[in-house]
């Protein structure tokens, strides 16, 4: 892959300035999204996902939020550096996004169709008529029935899935190029949720647009991604091509993770193995490596040391002193 | 045949529902509409369904935190589905409730310590020499310090805090604890933690639990049989294995094909259901899942197909409430 990415971001540190002083939520991370695929970010709450996707948009509550440091390339250009209006321009634009509670997105006072219309009037220079024939066409896209009388509906007469669908309405409205879904269906019902991830997989191969899609369930990675950054604590704990990262897991927090949920197959009701203790707060993370204080092979050096990201194979990333070792290990 | 742990007879639990400026009852909430269910002592029985299928309201009226409309509780033996709340205190003891949120069921402002020892003081068990033993000795049972008694509820993360409402509702010693979602707030990582505590206290104490929660292959681990819910009825109810490697009802099927499975090489092709869950206060007609069945026929929306055997998985018998046998 030496070709341009859709989206790279490099180095990227972003810290919340509290009465605890200065909290660096995400720390030194690098993430690349590629056209027509799906990256997944999976992690534990609190580990740095929604900070990251906020990060991007350029949407960090201010003044507490900001980015000290790295690069945020979508096409090439430098989001970091990115004025106001160019930043106005590319969201909505070139990047779509949906967020795991719609209602907190989506106005209450509006009506649906004026929701999606007012981004094709802003974006496209659509007149009125025409971005409501373009909604029309969206959720009709997005699988609402009886699209027309939609349009003139408000959010809270909608079903938790129909609002989803809305919010993906929106956000596709302009045909973006990258779509960022946080937590898209954590709020749904299963079935509901099935119904969202599979409208989403099949836009993205019909546009070909690239996804990053976050969610702290490793079912929907398995089900819906093509590569998987594993987060813990604010930092890259490993990255890999979804496949190899199930079958080969070799950073000892991603597979803890995987050996801890049970499977169709684990005999019922016996132990499960577990992660022990808890994710570390940002105001006492440990020295050295993050995951150390959980993790069963930490010696002085993972107490001592940071492991930087290192490549272990092709498209592989893990960050762990010990990886060699680990991997060596059966898979759990 | 001994008495079951509980037993479940045609249970409802409907809430009026009102609205207008009068707010007159306008019509029925058929949150739980006729549910039979049995729970041995020590097992397991595991309730799966979407949300506002009525899972809940049927935990909590099992444990009679709320009152049925109609249909009996046997507990034991005993039916306590119309006892007073003066005849229901005893019963207390027995039948207990872990919610999915600990925040909601902890108050904050009282000590670990007391929050556990709440119940003890109310049902009078002990001195209070014996209490605070009890306590550090539920504390000790739950994985956490007796240290962590003299602390706040807010100062322990979710998982530990799901420990400290484990220990406050296992602090009377119950037959049966119903555990509405009780991982289901909780990070990957904490949850195996919880379930591993859960199933160490059904050895330890000979606890039967009736477990909710919507993740199957969480439920499917710690269930002995498994009931399927879908607008306050249950559709399907079989061994948990049985019911995973043979489900027979086209709901129960949608189910596990929408449960994405943390394996990339098994990506499934799906049978995707159509459209929501109908509304629990004007459920169709027949068969409450015909709105969404892609074998529904006519006779499906007339006419509602009762909860029958149609196998034997071992001891136990799978039951589906569906016209056809699929
Ligand atoms: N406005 C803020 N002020 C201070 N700290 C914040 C703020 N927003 C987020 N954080 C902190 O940044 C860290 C990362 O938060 P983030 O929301 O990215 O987590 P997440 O991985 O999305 O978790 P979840 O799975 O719970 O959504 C957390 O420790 C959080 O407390
Ligand atoms: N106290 C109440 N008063 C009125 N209606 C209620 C009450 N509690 C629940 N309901 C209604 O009863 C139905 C079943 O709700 P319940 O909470 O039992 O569902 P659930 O299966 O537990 O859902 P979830 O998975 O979202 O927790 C819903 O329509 C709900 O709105
Ligand atoms: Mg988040
Ligand atoms: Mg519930």
């Amino acid at each position: 892959m030496t070709d341009r990415a859709l989206l790279e971001v490099k180095g990227l540190v972003t810290a919340f300035d509290t009465e605890g002083g200065r909290l660096r939520a995400v720390d030194g991370i690098d993430i690349r999204v590629e056209h027509g695929r799906t990256l997944g970010i999976v992690g534990e709450s609190g580990c740095g996902k929604s900070v990251t996707a906020l990060s991007i948009m350029r949407l960090l509550p201010q003044p507490m939020g900001q980015i000290l440091e790295g690069e945020i390339r979508l096409e090439g250009v430098d989001l970091v550096q990115a004025d106001r209006d160019t930043m106005h321009r590319i969201r909505g634009h070139r990047i779509g996004m949906i967020f795991q509670e719609p209602m907190t997105a989506l106005n209450p006072v509006h009506r649906i169709g004026r929701q999606i219309a007012e981004s094709l009037i802003l974006h496209k220079g659509f007149d009125k008529r025409q971005a409501l024939e373009r909604a029309v066409a969206l959720l009709q896209r997005v699988g609402i029935p009886a699209p027309e009388v939609r349009l003139s509906e408000y959010p809270h007469q909608l079903s938790g899935g129909m609002r989803q669908r809305v919010m993906i309405a929106i956000a596709l409205a302009c045909d973006p190029a990258l779509l960022i879904a946080d937590e898209p269906t954590t709020a749904l019902d299963v079935t509901v949720q099935a119904q969202i991830l599979e409208l989403i997989a099949s836009l993205r191969s019909e546009s070909g647009m690239g996804v990053l899609l976050i969610t702290h369930d490793l079912g929907v990675i398995a089900e819906q991604c093509d590569d998987v950054v594993v987060m813990y604590a604010g930092r890259v704990a490993e990255q890999a091509p979804v496949r190899q990262l199930f079958a080969e897991p070799r950073h000892p927090y991603t597979r803890g993770l995987l050996a801890s949920i049970p499977h169709l197959e684990t005999p019922r009701k016996t132990r499960l193995p577990t992660i022990s203790g808890m994710v570390p707060t940002l105001s006492a993370l440990p020295d050295g490596c993050r995951f150390n204080n959980r993790c069963p092979h930490a010696d002085d050096r993972c107490r001592r040391e940071q492991p930087p990201l290192v490549r272990t194979g092709p498209d592989h990333h893990v960050a762990c002193h010990h990886w060699q070792r680990i991997a060596s290990e059966p898979t759990p | 045949m001994t008495v079951p742990l509980l037993e479940l007879r045609d249970l409802a639990t409907h809430f009026p529902v009102r609205g207008g400026v009068l707010l007159r009852a306008r019509g029925t909430n058929r949150a739980v509409d006729g549910v039979s269910l049995t729970l041995d002592r020590g097992k397991t029985l595991g309730l799966v369904g979407e949300s506002g299928c009525g899972k809940s309201t049927l935990g909590k009226t099992v444990v009679r935190l709320l009152a049925p409309t109609s249909g009996q509780i046997l507990f034991e033996g005993q039916d306590i589905s119309k006892l007073s709340r003066r005849r229901l205190k005893p019963l207390r003891r027995e039948l207990q409730m872990v919610f999915q949120d600990p925040a909601e069921s902890l108050n904050s402002r009282h000590t670990v310590g007391n929050l556990i020892e709440e119940p003890l003081i109310i049902h009078r068990v002990g001195t209070a020499a014996e209490r605070l033993a009890r306590v550090h000795e539920l504390l000790e049972l739950v994985g956490l310090p007796a240290s962590a008694a003299e602390r706040f509820p807010f100062e322990f993360s979710g998982g530990q805090r799901q420990r400290i409402s484990i220990a406050r509702a296992i602090a009377l010693g119950p037959r049966l604890l119903v555990c509405d979602e009780p991982v289901s707030a909780l990070d990957v990582s904490i949850q195996s933690q919880i379930l591993n505590l859960l199933l160490h206290l059904q050895q330890e104490l000979g606890l039967g639990y009736l477990f909710i929660a919507h993740d199957l292959a969480v439920v499917r681990h710690v269930s002995d049989t498994i009931a399927v819910m879908y607008l306050g009825r249950i559709m399907e109810y079989a061994d948990a294995d049985g019911l995973l490697a043979r489900p027979r009802h086209p709901y129960t099927r949608a189910l596990i094909s929408a449960i994405p499975s943390p394996d990339p090489n098994r990506r499934s092709r799906r049978t995707v259901l159509e459209g929501d869950v109908p509304s629990p206060i004007d459920p169709p007609s027949g068969c409450p899942f015909h709105t969404r069945c892609p074998h529904a026929e006519a006779r499906c929306r007339s006419e509602r197909p009762a909860l029958r055997q149609v196998a034997r998985d071992g001891a136990t018998d799978h039951l589906v409430a569906c016209h056809f046998d699929l």
